[in-house]
Formats: structure tokens, C-alpha cells, sequence
């Protein structure tokens, strides 16, 4: 802790609350942080590849996941150490972004940091080593481009997106049934994807579970499932044609937002509020009845006399919708999301081919299925399985494959995997540090080490000899140039990716190069850790 | 398995976090789960024993049972693998209500081989592999044991009694096994293929024996008629209705009631008191007999029913509403203004009835003849809960059995088919998956292995011996252990019989579950949440 001296040489009090601080600088803070990221990034290697290990993750009140995703387990095990967040971070905005390779982003920038290590040793400026990651990660992208193949398919053809997703499954615990998985993921995006546009819309894509049943049952509904049930139990549980009201008004009387008291002091008045309320529900009935509804669904509770009045009149009705289901039922009903019974009309009715409650095992589950919407986009996932801990991490890994077969609709560029686009970017890196004047040109060597992380880590997870797999598929890439070749984790005899069928989209794997350079960037630029002391 | 651990001992996770990794964090699972799995082994087969589970809570309540799903749900598990197999059992409790204890017991055993192979240094990712190759062989041969007696009615009966004095006999009811079947059967076969299980009642009454226990066509509500009232309606109309009687409260918010005199509080009160007595003229104009209300029901409007002729009953639950709803038809009614609109329930009669100590009332002769009740009688409330466990998982399994009807052998003769399978597939496989293969049929053995050890029979020479009468893959067989002669016996001859859906489940979640765990390498715990005090 360094101390200022006034002219009389007493010590001088700069930051508030000195003592209680603790500081770290210069050459330490940044091993310090190095080594923090390092093992982060050491829980999440063995986690890679289609033979990567899950974790178990036991929160602070007990509850229990398990998981294979790396995005979840950084966000799970609560890291808190500052630079560790930064890696949970990184994960996170690869998952936003891409929504796989959470696991690969973390794994490189933990591999970056430990070259950078040997290189500060050496007593190389951080930021030139920065500058150098920088450049070599250029080069890694415009290689990675060069290596990348269009990808062929068409709505009719979905074959080869079926096997992509299923390479993004097989690391996964479903891999069981990868196959039929990954053609649910595939139907899903080519329902609701804008081919023209080559865009899709994840919000149309719901991912619901419930429990039992065998994961082979997971079905894809052309429609939504809402985990409610029909408000009273007479009223009929499945409805043909239907056209839906969707009210955001409760099924009771007005609660005006100004405060306000109603006295009553005489019979009279009694007596007409009684018919009020009478009135009041009777109106609302009416209204939904009139507007030709055959179902309503609502965002709030209804009284057990609206209840009744509803049965009574064979209108069946919802309660308790969440605000994004019900926005997700008008999308996909074409209806309008109604604030008032005054403003229900017949053109804001949703329309449905068929809505039915179904009942699950011996428990008294039941669910709502809404088939054949109107305006059909929107579909549903519908995930069983024996545990609550399988169906998560199916719903997890399902949220990969589909964003997987999304990103490929938006742009059909590939590389191919098993660490063999990790080794070309190597390759050409190696290359190109021999041109470059300067100290850079070690840190892009040292870049190139790192990239070798990733096919290392497939190898060691493989259970087969790292460094002399890497090696071997290194001089064969360099003598054929032909940068398909890879680690062949699942040992079918063959180091060509492309004969295996192992692919990733291009925008996937830059963005992990990109990613990863900029956190590495970032933290070697810290020379100066404060952490504040606790607050007493 | 680089160990290099945290070198520099940096901490990235929060106070009070642990982490463990690799052969730690393989070995904490394993242990946790076998762990889970022993703990109700001793509670598999015919002659399994109890478990007492004392509450933490108030009270400390005493639970005795033998059930794996009761028992796993009360204890408190810290272990995370030992959670996955509690949740596993709770599942298959959900999905198809029995063999909760033997699908626990299973992906343990599984657990235990894998612990050796990993020992042998085989990739976890092998054994996996094995194991769900093995599951399918095994899954194929069970369905090849299955006998299917669809067609033939009389045979099915017999099948579904069977099924349910199997089930029976691992439970307290044991000695009364033919009485309970008998009565589970009647009520399943009631439902007729509905599936329903709402429809049928289980009531707890202590007293006299288990035996006294009785099926009752109809439906006994728990709940006495107001005093006064008559004991017995013949024909009864009933009125269902989910209306508050007690004060009909103006909803409008914000309403409230300020005067400035006395007088004035008495005319309110009567108008109140107008309004409920309009709403009884309501209720009374739908020509009912007999009104049943979910809410309580006062003394004035009750009054006043009666003098219109209607009797009335109050606070009967949700459930009980529901169900009485279900079997007589009427719609549950929360207002009166229409009285043709709304259908009333029928019922030849409605009558008090005594079971021991307490008054009932039962529905007799109902519109739909599914629904049924049954009367538990027993010593005391501890037996009476152990007593409805145990029908329920009957009665789900025999719901189960009325979904698909194939049946399988009990006594372990199914497992003994399927390892049979396994070994099979192991001897042609090359490479170490057919070492897991193995090991699976190894796990499946372990099954009638626990059944005769828990009644104290020699289970290695009783294995042995099935083993050879499962020998030819060729020639059927039926053999399983006979705990009643200690021998091994032909299963179908003696009608031990079990479902062939809670069988599979039983396969395969619990291959799923010790897939799960296999997989784990790392365990993080989270600094436990603070809890205010």
C-alpha cells in the first residue's frame, strides 16, 4: 500500500477508508487476475467436446443442476471473484449472441491468458502483447472465412441442417436421441423462420417441459402450451374452431386507481349497489359472449360468480395467463390483446383450429394445448423426460441446437469442427507472425499456441493422447492443406470433419475468436486491483 | 485427469463455495447415491421391512412405511447425486405410482459397477455408452417376456388381481392382500378404461380391523348434514354450489358502511338480511332437494332453506365438490338467477350412514356408476396411512395395466431375462463397452439378489439357479424366486405378475439417472443462503 507524505512527513489519507482496503498492482495484479480467469476456464475444459463431462451445480438454497452448457454453469456456481465475472460475462454475451459456444469461448480466452503469462515473464509490455492477440485475431477471422464452405439446404431439403444441430446435441446428455431432437429444432426454425428476410424469430419458438414420461415423447406442438387449466371444472376441455378473447382485465368488479370510499348509509343505496354488482358481471359476460368468444383468455382471476356466469353461458375460460404467453397467444392468433370488456369487438377475437386441456400421469397435471392458430407461427417444444434435472438441461441443450439452426438460416457460412478450424487459424497465424516486425510477432505466436486449447482439450476429454493427437493432425494439415481435419473424438476411423459431417457456423466461431481477444485485451490492460473492504 | 488444482489459491467463488473436481467429485456422487440406495434397499421384495420417518417439525409426526417414494421425499438429502435418484423416484411415483423403491435400488447397483470400471480406468463416456446399448437389448427382451391377455376378459381379471396382490404383498396389507386386491380390482374395473383414478375415494377411518375395510358403490362424503335436517333424501335433486353463505359481501372496492344513527345500522342489517333471504328464494326456485355448498352456510339462510323444504350441507372442499360434481352430473353454481339454465345432480338416495364413531353421508345410486369409494378401517392413523399408500400404488398400477395390458412374470424373472440379453449382446460386442454391458446385466441381477437377502433366503445359490433356468435364450421361462418356499418357482403358475409399463419405466429412468451421474466430474456448491433468524 503506498502512502503519501505531507512536507512534515505524516502520512496522508488519499482513499476513503484506506485501511479497510486491500490493493494490488503492477506485475502482480495482472498474474493475480490471470490466474483467477485461468481457473475459471479450467472448471469449464472438461465440459468440451462430445465427450465433455457434466457438472453439478447445488445452489445456495439447495436446488441442484446439472449441465454441460457453459454459459449456465459460469452463471450457476456464483462466481466472485471481479475477473471471474468477466468470463461469466463473456460466456454470457456468446450466448445471447450466437447461443452455442459458450463453453469454447471461455476455454480460449483461459488458454490466451496462460501464453500471455509466459510472455510478461519474458517482459513484454501487456499491451503489446494485446496489440499482437489483436492482430493475430484478425488473421484468425479473415482464415477462418477462407476455410469456411456455403452450406446448401433449402425448406424442402432440411437434412443438412438436422445434422448440424445434431453435432451441437451429441455433447449433451440427450444424445440419445440426438436424431429426433435435432429434427424437432430444425421443424421449429423452419416454422417460423422468414426465409426471405433469413431471419427467425426465437420468441415464436417456445420450450415447454413437464415431467415423466421418456424423452423420446418430446413432441413439437404447431401451437402454444400453456401450463394452466380451464377455470372451472365442468366447462368443456376441448374446444373446436375456437375464437379467443384475450382480456388483461380481471373478471371482477372496477378497482379504480384513485382512491376513493364508497359510504353507504341508506337501505337505497345498498340496495343499487347490490344491482351494481349484479350488473357489472352480468355486463362482462355479455360482452365477452356477444363478441362471438368461444374461449377467453385472461391475464387475471375471475370471482367464483363470473366463474359460474361463464360456465353457465359454455363460455370455457383461462385465468392467471402470463403477460408474455398471452402476447405470445395473440401473435399466433392473430388476436388483440383486449384491455377492457367495453372494447371487445369480433374483429379482436383470436382464432384457433383446436384448443383441449390434457392430463399428464396419475398426478392432476394438466396443460392447455392451443393447435392450429390463425395466424400459425408460433410453435412449441414440448419436452418430457424421468427428472426435473433432465428436462432442464434438454430444454438448454434444445435452446443451442435451435439457435444453431437459426444462425445458419441467417448466414449459411460453415467450418468445420473438432478443432480443425481452431488448427487452420493456428496455421495461418503462425504464418503470418513471421512477417510482422516487432515484439508482436511473439504474441501472435503465442495466439496460435492457444488456439491449440481448444483440439487439446476435445483430445484430452476423448480420452485419447493430447499433445500427440494435436501434433498428428497438425503436420497432416500442413502436408494435405486440406484444412478439414480434426480430432476424431468419436473415433470412427477418419480425421476429415467433412467425411464425419462435424460442422459450425462461421458467425459462431469468429464471434468466440473476436470475444475471447477483447476480454483477454481487457484484463491484461488492469494493472491496479482496489477492493473495497467489507461494509461494517 | 490433470489435477492441478487451484495452484495459486485464487478463489473465485464466493465464501463459504466449495468445488470438487474429477475422482473427488466422481467419488462424492457415487458414494451419495449408493448411499441413498442402500438406505431403502432393505424395504424391496415381498418381505421387505418398514422405515419410521419422525417430522422435524412440530410434533415430530411418525410416519411408518415401506413405500421408496414416502421415504425419500421425508428425508433430507445434501448429496447431489443422491438428490437425482430422490427425484427419479418421485417420477416414476408421478408417472406410473409403484416400483419407486426397485428404480432407486436399480441405478444404484448400476452406480456401484460403474465405480468398479472407473476404478479400471475406463472412460465414464464407455461406460455410458454400454449401458444404453445395453438398455435397449434389455428393453427389447421385456417386451418380448410380456404376456398380453388383452382379448380374453376373464383372463385379464385374473391378470389384474394378480397384479395387485404382487403389488399388495410387499405392503402392510400383506395378510389381507386377496381382500384389497379384490377391492382394488372392483374399483379399477369401475372406471372402465377411463383412467380416472379422481373418481375413486380412499377414506381413512380409524377403527376396527383392515379387513373391515369395504369397497362402496357411490360416494361417501366426509361431512354431517346440518342439524335438523332430515338423515335420508330418496331421489335427491342437489344443488352444487361454490357461493359464500355466510355474508354476501359487496365486492365493489371501497365500499364501506357509515351512518349517522342506529336506525339506519338496523335497516341495513335488514336489507342484508333481504338479500340473503332473496338469494335462498333463488336457490330454493331450482327445485333441488338438497343444497351442498363448498363455503360455510349460516344459520339464517340455512333456516330459511329449510323451511322451503331444502336440506342442506356445508363446507364440503374443493374435492369433495369436484368429485360430487363428476358423479352426479350437475354443474357447480356460484349464482341462482336462472334456474332452468343450470342442470341439478340426481341421486336415488342420500342417507347418513355410521362408520365406526363418525357420521358420513353417502351417495347411493349416483347418474354415473364409475365412481366409488373405498373405506379404510385400521387400528390406527399410522397403519391407515400406510394403508392408502399402498391401494394407491395398486390402484396406479393397475390403471397402468388397464392402459396397456401386457403383463411380465414377477419374483425377478424379468430381470433375469433381461441380463441374459445383456451378457449376450457383451459376448459379441468387441472393445470395453462390453465391460459396461456387463456390468449392467450384473446390476440387473442384483435385483432378485436384494428380494431374497431381505427374506433372509441364500441368495447366491437362488440366483445361480435362475440363472440356469434363464439360460437358453431359446426356450421361455418363467422361473423367479418363491419367497414362500425359498425356492425358485414358475411365476405365472403361482400368479405373481407385475406391469410391464412400471417395469420399463423402472428400466429405463433408471438408466437414465446413472447416466446422469456417470457424467459429473465437477461439483460446486454455492455458499448456502443466509437465513434470517
Amino acid at each position: 500500500m503506498s502512502l503519501a507524505f505531507d512536507e512534515f512527513g505524516r502520512p496522508f489519507i488519499i482513499i476513503k477508508e484506506q485501511g479497510a482496503k486491500t490493493r494490488v498492482r503492477g506485475i502482480e495484479a495482472q498474474k493475480a487476475n490471470i490466474q483467477a480467469a485461468k481457473s475459471v476456464a479450467r472448471t469449464l475444459r472438461s465440459s468440451l467436446g462430445p465427450k465433455g463431462m457434466d457438472k453439478i451445480l447445488q445452489s445456495g438454497d439447495g436446488e441442484i443442476t446439472i449441465t454441460n452448457d457453459g454459459a449456465t454453469i459460469l452463471q450457476e456456481m456464483e462466481v466472485e471473484h471481479q475477473i471471474g465475472k468477466l468470463l461469466v460475462e463473456l460466456s454470457q454475451s456468446q450466448d445471447y449472441e450466437i447461443g452455442d459456444g459458450t463453453t469454447g469461448v471461455v476455454v480460449l480466452a483461459g488458454s490466451l491468458l496462460e501464453q500471455a503469462e509466459v510472455l510478461l515473464d519474458r517482459g513484454i509490455h501487456p499491451l503489446r502483447i494485446a496489440e499482437g492477440y489483436e492482430m493475430a485475431a484478425k488473421v484468425a477471422v479473415a482464415e477462418l472465412s477462407r476455410v469456411s464452405e456455403k452450406f446448401e439446404f433449402s425448406p424442402d431439403d432440411i437434412e443438412p441442417l438436422v445434422r448440424t444441430c445434431m453435432t451441437t446435441l451429441s455433447s449433451k446428455i440427450v444424445n440419445r436421441c440426438k436424431r429426433e431432437m435435432a429434427e424437432i429444432c430444425v421443424q421449429a426454425v423452419m416454422a417460423v423462420a422468414d426465409l426471405e428476410r433469413k431471419d427467425v424469430n426465437l420468441d415464436l419458438i417456445k420450450v415447454e417441459g413437464k415431467v415423466g414420461g421418456k424423452l423420446e415423447d418430446t413432441v413439437l406442438v404447431n401451437g402454444i402450451i400453456l401450463d394452466k387449466d380451464i377455470s372451472h371444472p365442468q366447462m368443456d376441455k376441448e374446444i373446436k374452431d375456437a375464437k379467443i378473447a384475450i382480456l388483461t382485465c380481471p373478471f371482477e368488479p372496477p378497482k379504480p386507481k384513485t382512491k376513493h370510499k364508497i359510504d353507504i348509509d341508506t337501505v337505497e343505496k345498498y340496495e343499487e349497489l347490490r344491482a351494481q354488482e349484479e350488473k357489472y358481471f352480468k355486463d362482462m359476460v355479455k360482452q365477452c359472449k356477444d363478441s362471438g368468444a368461444t374461449l377467453v383468455i385472461c391475464q387475471w382471476g375471475f370471482d367464483d360468480e363470473a366463474n359460474h356466469m361463464l360456465m353457465h353461458e359454455k363460455l370455457p375460460a383461462i385465468r392467471w395467463v402470463g403477460g408474455v404467453e398471452l402476447e405470445l397467444i395473440a401473435i399466433a392468433t392473430g388476436g388483440r390483446i383486449v384491455p377492457r370488456f367495453q372494447e371487445l369487438a369480433p374483429e379482436k377475437l383470436g382464432t384457433a383450429g383446436l384448443v383441449k386441456e390434457v392430463a399428464f400421469g396419475t398426478t392432476k397435471d394438466r396443460m392447455i394445448v392451443i393447435e392450429d392458430c390463425a395466424a400459425s407461427k408460433a410453435v412449441t417444444v414440448f419436452v418430457r423426460g424421468g427428472n426435473k434435472m433432465m428436462i432442464d438441461e434438454t430444454k438448454r441443450s434444445l435452446h443451442d441446437a435451435i439457435c444453431v439452426a437459426r444462425n445458419l438460416v441467417r448466414s449459411n457460412a460453415i467450418v468445420y469442427g473438432g478443432g480443425s478450424a481452431e488448427i487452420a487459424c493456428g496455421i495461418a497465424v503462425e504464418e503470418a507472425a513471421d512477417r510482422v516486425p516487432g515484439v508482436e510477432q511473439y504474441a501472435m505466436r503465442a495466439f496460435a499456441e492457444a488456439l491449440d486449447a481448444v483440439p487439446t482439450a476435445l483430445a484430452e476429454n476423448s480420452g485419447l493422447p493430447p499433445i500427440e493427437t494435436v501434433a498428428k493432425v497438425k503436420s497432416a494439415q500442413l502436408k494435405t492443406k486440406n484444412p478439414h481435419l480434426g480430432v476424431d473424438c468419436k473415433e470412427t476411423g477418419t480425421d476429415d470433419m467433412k467425411t464425419q459431417g462435424v460442422f459450425e457456423t462461421l458467425i459462431g466461431k469468429q464471434q468466440q475468436m473476436l470475444l475471447a481477444t477483447q476480454v483477454v485485451k481487457l484484463i491484461l490492460k488492469i494493472d491496479d486491483v482496489i477492493t473495497a473492504g467489507r461494509y461494517d | 485427469m490433470s489435477m492441478m488444482g487451484n495452484s495459486a489459491g485464487t478463489n473465485v467463488l464466493g465464501e463459504g463455495a466449495s468445488e470438487e473436481k474429477g475422482e473427488h467429485a466422481r467419488l462424492a456422487s457415487f458414494v451419495g447415491a449408493m448411499a441413498i440406495s442402500d438406505l431403502v434397499k432393505s424395504t424391496l421384495g415381498p418381505k421387505g421391512m418398514d422405515k419410521i420417518l419422525v417430522s422435524m417439525g412440530q410434533g415430530n409426526h411418525v410416519t411408518v412405511t415401506n413405500d421408496g417414494a414416502t421415504i425419500l421425499k421425508s428425508i433430507y438429502v445434501d448429496n447431489a447425486a443422491a438428490r437425482v435418484l430422490v427425484d427419479i423416484s418421485k417420477a416414476q411415483d408421478d408417472e406410473v405410482g409403484d416400483g419407486t423403491t426397485s428404480v432407486v435400488v436399480f441405478a444404484g447397483e448400476l452406480l456401484r459397477q460403474a465405480e468398479q470400471l472407473v476404478n479400471q480406468k475406463v472412460h465414464p463416456m464407455t461406460i455410458i455408452q454400454g449401458f444404453r446399448e445395453a438398455c435397449t437389448v434389455a428393453k427389447a427382451a421385456l417386451e418380448a417376456e410380456a404376456i398380453d391377455n388383452a382379448g380374453n376378459d376373464e383372463a385379464f381379471r385374473a391378470d389384474l388381481l394378480n397384479i395387485a396382490r404382487t403389488t399388495l404383498s410387499s405392503k402392510i396389507l400383506t395378510h389381507d392382500k386377496d381382500h384389497f386386491a379384490k377391492l382394488a380390482v372392483e374399483a379399477v374395473m369401475r372406471l372402465k378404461g377411463s383412467g380416472n383414478l379422481e373418481m375413486i375415494q380412499l377414506i381413512q377411518k380409524a377403527g376396527g380391523s383392515l379387513k373391515d375395510s369395504f369397497l362402496d358403490e357411490g360416494f361417501i362424503l366426509d361431512k354431517k348434514f346440518n342439524v335438523g335436517h332430515p338423515k335420508r333424501i330418496e331421489n335427491a335433486k342437489i344443488l352444487l354450489a361454490n357461493t359464500p353463505m355466510d355474508t354476501d359481501k359487496i365486492k365493489i372496492y371501497g365500499a364501506r358502511v357509515r351512518v349517522d344513527s342506529m336506525s339506519k345500522v338496523g335497516e341495513i342489517e335488514a336489507a342484508e338480511k333481504q338479500k340473503m333471504a332473496n338469494k335462498c328464494e333463488k336457490i330454493a326456485s331450482h327445485g333441488a332437494n338438497l343444497f351442498i355448498n363448498r363455503q360455510l352456510i349460516y344459520n339464517y339462510p340455512e333456516q330459511v332453506l329449510m323451511s322451503r323444504g331444502v336440506t342442506s350441507i356445508e363446507h364440503a372442499d374443493f374435492d369433495g365438490i369436484e368429485r360430487l360434481a363428476l358423479v352426479t352430473g350437475g354443474d357447480i353454481c356460484s349464482t341462482f338467477d336462472d334456474p332452468g339454465g343450470s342442470k341439478l345432480g340426481t341421486c336415488d338416495l342420500v342417507q347418513e350412514i355410521m362408520i365406526g364413531e363418525d357420521k358420513l353421508i353417502k351417495f347411493s345410486g349416483v347418474a354415473k356408476g364409475e365412481a366409488c369409494t373405498i373405506v379404510l378401517r385400521g387400528a390406527s392413523s399410522h397403519v391407515l396411512g400406510e394403508a392408502e399408500r399402498s391401494l394407491h400404488d395398486a390402484l396406479c398400477v393397475l390403471q397402468s395395466t388397464v392402459k396397456d395390458s401386457r403383463i411380465l412374470p414377477g419374483g425377478g424373472c424379468p430381470e433375469m431375462v433381461m441380463a441374459r440379453a445383456v451378457d449376450e449382446l457383451a459376448a459379441k460386442t468387441p472393445g470395453k463397452r462390453s465391460l459396461a454391458m456387463e456390468g449392467f446385466a450384473k446390476a440387473l441381477r442384483m435385483i432378485p439378489t436384494i428380494i431374497c437377502e431381505n427374506a433372509g433366503l441364500d441368495s447366491s445359490e437362488i440366483v445361480s439357479q435362475l440363472r440356469a433356468c434363464h439360460a437358453d435364450a431359446a426356450v421361455r421361462s418363467n422361473m423367479g424366486v418363491d419367497i414362500i418356499t425359498g425356492e425358485t418357482g414358475d411365476m405365472v403358475k403361482n400368479g405373481i405378475t407385475e406391469c410391464f409399463r412400471v417395469k420399463q419405466q423402472i428400466l429405463l429412468s433408471g438408466t437414465e439417472a446413472a447416466e446422469m451421474i456417470i457424467r459429473v466430474d465437477d461439483i460446486i456448491k454455492c455458499a448456502p443462503r443466509q437465513r434470517e433468524e
